[in-house]
Parts: structure tokens; C-alpha cells; sequence
């Protein structure tokens, strides 16, 4: 019988080691070990989305044994910014939160920076939307990570039945459900072309529904027809240039467009041009293809009438609002290496291809390589619609309040200041020279240090 | 020369059965009775109203970030801006206008309620009331849907007698007074609850004497009713002035500051500086632009109430 080797002083040493190990791995930053990862997400409103995520997590907290819980919070009210904003203050709370567009710049200062994460991802799904990057870093340094679930652009979302009928327009002819486009035939679709044919649809009956109040759909997309005709609030050097023959040209374009729209536009939250293109009255609205969703379940007959494509081309280039949602990871995390861990597989390729399907396409992420998931191809009907909801055209992605400095920017795009020089212009009658005036001088304001 | 008190058993117990007498006698006294009564009261007041408020004063006092002292530099730049001096404009108009016309709905309601024979009086009170039961918010979404800018049940109702539409919400002006209907709507039972509460303790010998000498109704009104009502009224639009100033769910679920701001009150501009633009302390300093205002017209209102409360005593 073989005799044992173990001697006492052996028996100490390897229970000392093996104690001292155990007590120092739960302080081992690495996904995994045993810890636990608290997300405050948002909550999605496509039936379903949110299983999804829940499922992608549990996947990657099971393979890397941590724990990781999920708060879904509502934007409704906007819980999310009250949330993450309580959470910054008392600097205790969740360990990765999801962000709307701004609140990245908001809350930098207890958030931790994530640049290896985005290089990373970089390295392996090429260049990150520019309206991320402008969102997301400071000084070098990124804050957040854009994520799939949430983010979004506006383009027109059309009805081509009634642009064939009463504006003799093909929207599927010049925005097909390929890659195919004819230059040419995109090239007429321009702010000019959108103007007439909204007369047209008036006269019809059938108004298009371009929102004026002060929520983000209206914000979005009025900074993008702004940018269009070439206009800006502010530089990136803090220059004021509302001032300007451009800024003009853009209030002179709404002067003539607003009238076509219902009179009831300047009270819409983000909620009312969805309506209005659902009940069958509106020929087209600026937004997600979460009216077409809706319209499928509640007016499947308009849903099967509606086109997502390309917003017209104006003096200055073709320009559609986006709203890239982020997480960001608050420095006061426990569990910091985890959290990047998880975040990085989020966004990579597969999971956001899972995520979109699980939108029916609503999500946009921001690599432009993921692109080409067919569940655009696929939803339906009509077949195609929302193919040409992420851009692909000449179509560029931008932010109400861009180029300024984001700190500047966020308050010109929450304090809607685009959507309001419309209003007093187009509902106030104001004339254009004091209504820019009056931004000028808000603007200035903007700018105190 | 050091004086040595010897100390015998006897003499130890007496002290200590004098210091427990003592601690009954401290612990029986009414005012610390009521001072302990009080104390969770005082817990709470002092942990969710004076720390938040003067945690929100110091942070008024704060740049953006949170890094730099500015002293009264955000409220300086707030008097610089003509959005902010709308808002205070709104603001007054909102909450006066609610607070007059509760006041009088309140006061022609409580009337008439107690008037009413007394058997069927109950069931009235209790509808009455069921505005100011509800919870805000539910309620405010109730009349939001009711002003619907596309679909309003209200213009439904006015279409199909032959009317137009009427932009409950789209315009400026009817949406100002959309919100102070609302406003009204939910306060006013406040109102009569308090005035039917003070109806009933005008003695009825007054009213009796007062028709013996030939008063008419009007008459005994304004000289038995009103007078023995001023306190109650004077609290109660106190009161009421400060909750419609600091008013926030009804402006916030129905119009959210618009159109063009024109509807904006200290509360919900506060929450697009604070919340939705990220500038914290310029919130605050938004918020407690109320403070001045409501305390200059407690002052002037309580003085009232004690001067009248020195005369009938």
C-alpha cells in the first residue's frame, strides 16, 4: 500500500495557498469570476424586444458565471433620465445604465471611460456612426457604447400609394428594396419635390404630418431639414451663426411647408404623428418604423401602403435625424471588467443581429457593417418597406444642435430652439428677423460658462 | 481643609430614586410628550424637505458641472433671459387664475351644498370630492385625451354641433387655459370641502338675528358669512397658491411647456434645465425662484389671519 507523502507542514502550506486564494479572487477584475452585474435598461416598446436582451444576457452570465439582474425602465415620463440622474448624485446604483442620446455628455463625470471596449469593437466591425462618436466622447475619451436596442434614425416613413395617386411620385422606383438605386431618380427627391408633393396631398386630403412641438421626433427631424439648407446655431469653436442667409432660407421653406400640415402639428408629442399616419389621414411622417409596426397590428390596410426611405436632399446635402442610445458604465461599479465584458458582446455582429430581428427592425445600430442583416429585407408587408431605413444612399446621419460643442448642443436640442423658431415663424407669425433674433439671443445665453 | 462626606448605603439610594422621579417627571411633562409625538414627524420633515431644500440651495449655487462656486451667478444669468421671464409670467398668471377661480367655485359650491337638505347632502359632498381623490396624473391623462390635438372628444362633441375645432392644445393661448382648467378641476373641491367646513360653524343665531333686523341674503353674506369665513379663506388660498405654484404633473402630461414655452411654469422649466438639458444646478435655481414669492405672500396672508384672530379674541 503506498504510503502517503503528505506531511503536516505540506498540509499547512497548501491550505494557507489555497485560503489565500480563495479569499483574493472575488477581487479579481475579470468577467470570470463570481460577481454580479446590475443593468438599468431601457424599456423597449416593441412586444418582445426585451426578452431578447434578457436571454442574450442570462447566455453570457451563465458562460461567465456572473449574475446579472435587469431593470427595464420606461422613457415614459422620462423615468430613464430621472433614474440615471438619481443614480449619478447619490453615485450608487446600477452598474451599467442605458442612455439616450445626450445623457452621455450629461453624466461623463461619474461615468468610466470605455475606449478599449470601442477598439475592440472597431477593430472588428469597422468605423462607428459619427453621431455616436460626437455623442459619446470627450477629449479623446469614450464614455459610452452605442448600443443596437433603441437607437434609431427618422426617415420618411411615406404612404406610396397616395404619392403615386395625387403626386404621380414612385417612392418604390426611386428608393427600391435593393441595392440597386437609380442616382439620377434619387437626385429629384429633394426638399423642392417634397413641398409640391405635400401641396399635392393637402389638396387630397390626405396632409402630410411633420410634428412642431418639443419632443424628440419634432427636434430630429426639424435639425435635419435645418441642416439641409446648410443652417447652424452654433460652431464647434462656441461661433453664433444662426444669423445667417441660410437659417433664413430654412424658416422661408417652413413658412411655405407648415400650412400643408394639419393645424394640430404644434401640439404633437412623439405619439402624434404616428397617429396620424395610422388612422389613415396623413401621407407621411419623419420617424421609426414603429408606426409601420403599429399600423400592421392596428390598420394593417395603411401598413401595407407605407414606405421607409431616404428624407429629400436640400442646398446643403441629405441629411436624417438619428438618436443613438448608449450604455455607460458608472465609475462607481463594482464590477467594472464584467460590465465591459458584457457590453462588448451586446455589440458584437450576432447578438445585434438577434436584437434587430427582435425590433422588427426598429433598432439601428451604429456600425454601418451591420447593415446588411436581412431582417430589413424580410419584414413585411409590403415586402422591402423598411429596407431602406438604415441609410445607404447619400444620406447622412446628424444631430439637432450639431456641430456645437455637445455641452452647448444638448441644450439647444432639449430646449427645442429649432422647433420653436418654426412655431413662432409659422403659428406665431412672427417675422423672420425677430424670430432669429430671439435664438440668437438664447443662444448667447447657452454659452455662459 | 477637604471635607469628607461619608456616604451610607440609605444615603446612595436616594439620589438615584430622585433621578428616576425625575426622568418620569421629564417623560410626563405634556410638552415633551408631544415633542416625542412629534419626533418621527420632525424626522421626516427635516430628512425630505429641509435637507432637499437646502441641499438644492447650495446646489443652486453650483456651475454645470458641479465644480465651481458661482454664489447667485445662475439666478443673475436666469433675470438675463427672456424665456425665464416668461416663465415667471406664466407662471403667476397660472397659478392666480387657478386659485381665483377654485376659490369662487370652491365658495359657490359649498353654498349650495349646504343647502342642500341635509339627508341628501353626504352623496354630494362625496362626488364633490372624487376630482380631488383621483391621483393627478390619472386624471390629467384623462383630460389630455379629452384635448387630444388630433382626436379630442371635446371636438367631437362641439363637430357634431355643427362647430369647428377648437385647438385645445396647438394654441398658445387655449392651451393656458386648458391647463388652468384642468388645475381648476382638481382644486376646486379643496375648496369646498374647507368653506362648507367653515359654513357650518358660522353660529345660526347670526343669520337669525340678522333676519330679524331685515338683512337680505346678499346682506347676511357679505356681513356674517364672509367675515366669519376670511381666516379659513385667507389659510386656504395660501395653501392652495403655494401647491398651484409648484404645480407640475398637469402642465407637464398635457403640454409639456409648449407650444413656444407658453406654458411653461417654475416646475416643468426647472425639470427641462435640470433633468432634460443636464444642468442640475440651473434647475434648482429655477425651483427656487418660487421660494421669495410664496414666502412674501405667507407673510402677508398669516399676518392677516393673526390680526383677525387678535380681534375676535
Amino acid at each position: 500500500m503506498p504510503r502517503s507523502t503528505i506531511s503536516r507542514r505540506n498540509l499547512l502550506r497548501t491550505t494557507a495557498l489555497a485560503a489565500a486564494a480563495a479569499v483574493s479572487a472575488p477581487y479579481v477584475r475579470h468577467s470570470y469570476a463570481a460577481g454580479k452585474l446590475a443593468l438599468g435598461v431601457w424599456d423597449h416598446w416593441v412586444p418582445g424586444a426585451n426578452n431578447t436582451l434578457t436571454k442574450l444576457c442570462n447566455e453570457w452570465g451563465e458562460k461567465n458565471k456572473v449574475e446579472v439582474s435587469i431593470d427595464y425602465i420606461t422613457s415614459q415620463g422620462d423615468k430613464d433620465l430621472l433614474t440615471a440622474s438619481a443614480e449619478a448624485q447619490a453615485r450608487a446604483g446600477h452598474d451599467i445604465m442605458s442612455h439616450r442620446a445626450w445623457q452621455i455628455q450629461v453624466h461623463r463625470n461619474v461615468l468610466e471611460p470605455v475606449d478599449d471596449v470601442i477598439k475592440a469593437l472597431v477593430a472588428k466591425a469597422g468605423p462607428i456612426s459619427p453621431v455616436s462618436e460626437y455623442l459619446a466622447k470627450h477629449e479623446g475619451k469614450w464614455f459610452g457604447i452605442p448600443t443596437t436596442v433603441g437607437s434609431q434614425v427618422k426617415p420618411c416613413c411615406s404612404r406610396m400609394d397616395l404619392y403615386k395617386q395625387h403626386c404621380g411620385i414612385d417612392l418604390t422606383a426611386i428608393f427600391p428594396a435593393n441595392d440597386n438605386r437609380d442616382p439620377k431618380l434619387v437626385d429629384t427627391w429633394t426638399w423642392d419635390l417634397y413641398l409640391k408633393s405635400a401641396e399635392q396631398l393637402f389638396k387630397a386630403g390626405f396632409p402630410i404630418g411633420l410634428p412642431m412641438g418639443q419632443t424628440s421626433d419634432a427636434i430630429d427631424s426639424t435639425g435635419a431639414m435645418f441642416r439641409a439648407f446648410g443652417s447652424v446655431m452654433i460652431d464647434e469653436k462656441d461661433n453664433l451663426k444662426v444669423d445667417s442667409n441660410e437659417t433664413r432660407a430654412a424658416l422661408e421653406y417652413f413658412k411655405k411647408l407648415m400650412p400643408f400640415n394639419p393645424p394640430e402639428v404644434y401640439a404633437w408629442d412623439d405619439a402624434g404623428n404616428n397617429r396620424w399616419l395610422i388612422s389613415g389621414k396623413g401621407a407621411g411622417i419623419q420617424n421609426p418604423p414603429s408606426a409601420w409596426a403599429v399600423a400592421k397590428r392596428d390598420n394593417p390596410q395603411v401598413a401595407a401602403q407605407c414606405w421607409t426611405h431616404d428624407m429629400p436632399r436640400g442646398p446643403a446635402g441629405r441629411f436624417v435625424g438619428q438618436l443613438p442610445f448608449f450604455y455607460g458604465i458608472w465609475s462607481f461599479s463594482q464590477n467594472k471588467a464584467a460590465a465591459k465584458d458584457l457590453l462588448q458582446f451586446l455589440s458584437e455582429k450576432e447578438q445585434s443581429r438577434q436584437l434587430v430581428a427582435a425590433s422588427s427592425g426598429y433598432d439601428l445600430p451604429s456600425f454601418k457593417s451591420y447593415y446588411d442583416f436581412d431582417t430589413w429585407q424580410k419584414v413585411e408587408p409590403p415586402s422591402g418597406t423598411v429596407y431602406n431605413y438604415p441609410p445607404r444612399g447619400d444620406e447622412q446621419p446628424t444631430i439637432t444642435g450639431y456641430p456645437a460643442r455637445p455641452d452647448i448642443a444638448t441644450q439647444i436640442y432639449n430646449q427645442s430652439l429649432h422647433t420653436i423658431m418654426v412655431a413662432k415663424v409659422c403659428q406665431g407669425n412672427e417675422p423672420i428677423d425677430r424670430v432669429v433674433k430671439w435664438a440668437q439671443n438664447e443662444l448667447e445665453g447657452l454659452l455662459r460658462t | 481643609m477637604v471635607d469628607i462626606v461619608r456616604r451610607y448605603p440609605g444615603q446612595l439610594a436616594k439620589p438615584a430614586f430622585q433621578r428616576r422621579a425625575g426622568m418620569r417627571q421629564f417623560v410626563r411633562r405634556r410638552t415633551t410628550i408631544a415633542f416625542l409625538m412629534c419626533l418621527p414627524l420632525i424626522v421626516i420633515v427635516a430628512g425630505l424637505i429641509i435637507y432637499p431644500a437646502l441641499y438644492s440651495i447650495f446646489l443652486a449655487t453650483l456651475n454645470k458641472a458641479q465644480t465651481r462656486f458661482l454664489g447667485l451667478g445662475n439666478f443673475s444669468y436666469l433675470l438675463s433671459r427672456d424665456t425665464f421671464w416668461m416663465v415667471i409670467e406664466q407662471s403667476a398668471i397660472f397659478a392666480l387664475t387657478a386659485v381665483f377661480f377654485k376659490a369662487l367655485i370652491g365658495l359657490v359650491t359649498a353654498h349650495l351644498v349646504n343647502n342642500l337638505p341635509s339627508k341628501g347632502q353626504r352623496k354630494w359632498r362625496g362626488m364633490l370630492l372624487v376630482p380631488w381623490v383621483i391621483p393627478l396624473a390619472l386624471s390629467t391623462l384623462g383630460w389630455w385625451w379629452l384635448f387630444d390635438p388630433t382626436h379630442s372628444a371635446f371636438n367631437w362633441l362641439i363637430r357634431g354641433f355643427g362647430g369647428t375645432d377648437v385647438p385645445w392644445l396647438s394654441d398658445p393661448y387655449w392651451a393656458r387655459f386648458s391647463v388652468i382648467l384642468v388645475n381648476v378641476w382638481y382644486g376646486a373641491p379643496f375648496f369646498l370641502i374647507m368653506y362648507l367646513a367653515a359654513l357650518k360653524s358660522v353660529p345660526e343665531q347670526l343669520y337669525e338675528a340678522a333676519q330679524i333686523d331685515g338683512a337680505n341674503a346678499w346682506q347676511r353674506f357679505l356681513h356674517i358669512t364672509l367675515p366669519m369665513m376670511q381666516n379659513i379663506i385667507a389659510i386656504t388660498v395660501l395653501f392652495s397658491l403655494i401647491v398651484t405654484f409648484a404645480n407640475f404633473d398637469i402642465v407637464q402630461i398635457m403640454t409639456a411647456g409648449g407650444p413656444r414655452n407658453m406654458t411653461h411654469v417654475f416646475a416643468t422649466y426647472a425639470f427641462l434645465l435640470g433633468i432634460r438639458s443636464g444642468d442640475l444646478p440651473l434647475g434648482a435655481a429655477v425651483s427656487l425662484f418660487m421660494f421669495p414669492i410664496l414666502a412674501v405672500s405667507a407673510v402677508f396672508i398669516l399676518r392677516g389671519v393673526r390680526k383677525r384672530g387678535r380681534e375676535i379674541g
